[in-house]
């Protein structure tokens, strides 16, 4: 889902841009209010996990790959603004020292998986959850489907950002400037594998660390103040 | 054992197999991510490369491109795996030097 250099036409990139200034602005004022010193640690292993995760690309069989993102687990255990700070710098530093995702397409692909998909799991996973004592099976539940939907929006943003561009840009004899493919390609191309596929990577990934967590350390997953 | 410390020694298993990620393409024959062609395969795939693509494909040059080291392209997997995990390891300093400042300049004393 990191769409690179030159997929996105000049004015999606610099929407995507716009919008996501004042979203890490705010992240970084709201952060500020509600991060506590002892919480950093897991704010750093979180970004980490998410970079690793990432790398993890899993087949389709003769057909494409895609991957977790992690993201909603860490929505989960420190918030969706802390969570699109750790993303944000994980997907910044695969943009800038490994090309994974353009430098032009940050603002993009901090958008869908940064922004949009932590705050779709994080309110998904408190509604499911909600009450639910720390221990309890159905936060386990809430981590998965909070994981599968959170990724699979984003993907649908991404097949909606990709499939705008022959539309938004193309030369005078029909030829795409940008990505080629159409909404009537993007979409259920990335929304389909991340529905079949790559959404239950992220469901069972963020599922079966809450379970591991619930063991380990269940004041993870205290409730806590958001904003 | 803290906590933490089990979940970085997690983090340790995860980067050694990483090139799992990979290899399971490579098994099962799995090409690109969707929409994140070179400019060969957008060329394949639909027979021109879109101009402004091929102007902006190239903008950036990163240093260690798709984790691999620049010239061991052609080099077996078993490189490319030290790569992918070289690559995992420094990629995971970088993010958690950057986010431990971030989370310096941004935490609060309790």
């Amino acid at each position: 889902m990191h769409i690179p250099d030159g997929y996105l036409g000049p004015a999606s990139c610099g929407i995507f841009y716009a919008v996501m200034l004042p979203v890490w602005a705010a992240a970084s004022r709201i952060v500020k209010r509600t991060l506590k010193v002892r919480q950093v640690p897991v704010l750093a292993i979180g970004a980490a996990f998410s970079f690793v995760i990432m790398m993890f690309n899993v087949p389709i069989p003769g057909g494409s790959t895609g991957h977790a993102v992690g993201g909603v687990l860490v929505a989960i255990l420190l918030g969706p603004w802390a969570a699109c700070i750790a993303i944000t710098v994980a997907l910044v530093v695969q943009a800038l020292l490994f090309g994974d995702g353009g430098i032009t397409a940050i603002g993009a692909n901090c958008f869908n998986m940064a922004f949009v998909l932590p705050f779709v799991g994080y309110y998904i996973y408190k509604a499911i959850s909600y009450n639910a004592p720390l221990d309890s099976g159905r936060r386990v539940i809430a981590a998965g489907v909070a994981g599968y939907i959170g990724i699979n929006i984003a993907a649908l943003l991404a097949g909606i950002e990709f499939g705008l561009q022959p539309l938004l840009h193309h030369t005078a004899s029909g030829q795409a400037l940008y990505c080629p493919y159409g909404l009537n390609i993007a979409v259920p191309a990335m929304l389909g594998e991340h529905l079949l596929i790559f959404g239950w990577v992220e469901a069972i990934v963020t599922a079966l660390v809450v379970k591991y967590l619930q063991k380990q350390s269940p004041e993870l997953l205290e409730e806590r103040e958001v904003a | 054992m803290k906590l933490i410390t089990k979940l970085w020694i997690g983090m340790g298993i995860l980067i050694l197999i990483s090139p799992l990620g990979l290899f399971l393409p490579e098994r099962f024959k799995a090409g690109d991510a969707w929409g994140e062609w070179g400019t060969d395969g957008i060329k394949e795939l639909v027979g021109y490369i879109p101009q402004g693509l091929d102007k902006l494909s190239s903008l950036w040059s990163a240093p260690i491109p798709d984790y691999a080291f620049k010239g061991w392209e052609e080099k077996g997997l078993g490189s490319l795996s030290l790569a992918y995990i070289v690559s995992a390891i420094i990629g995971i300093l970088v993010t958690v030097g950057v986010v431990l400042l971030i989370g310096k300049l941004l935490s609060r004393k309790e």
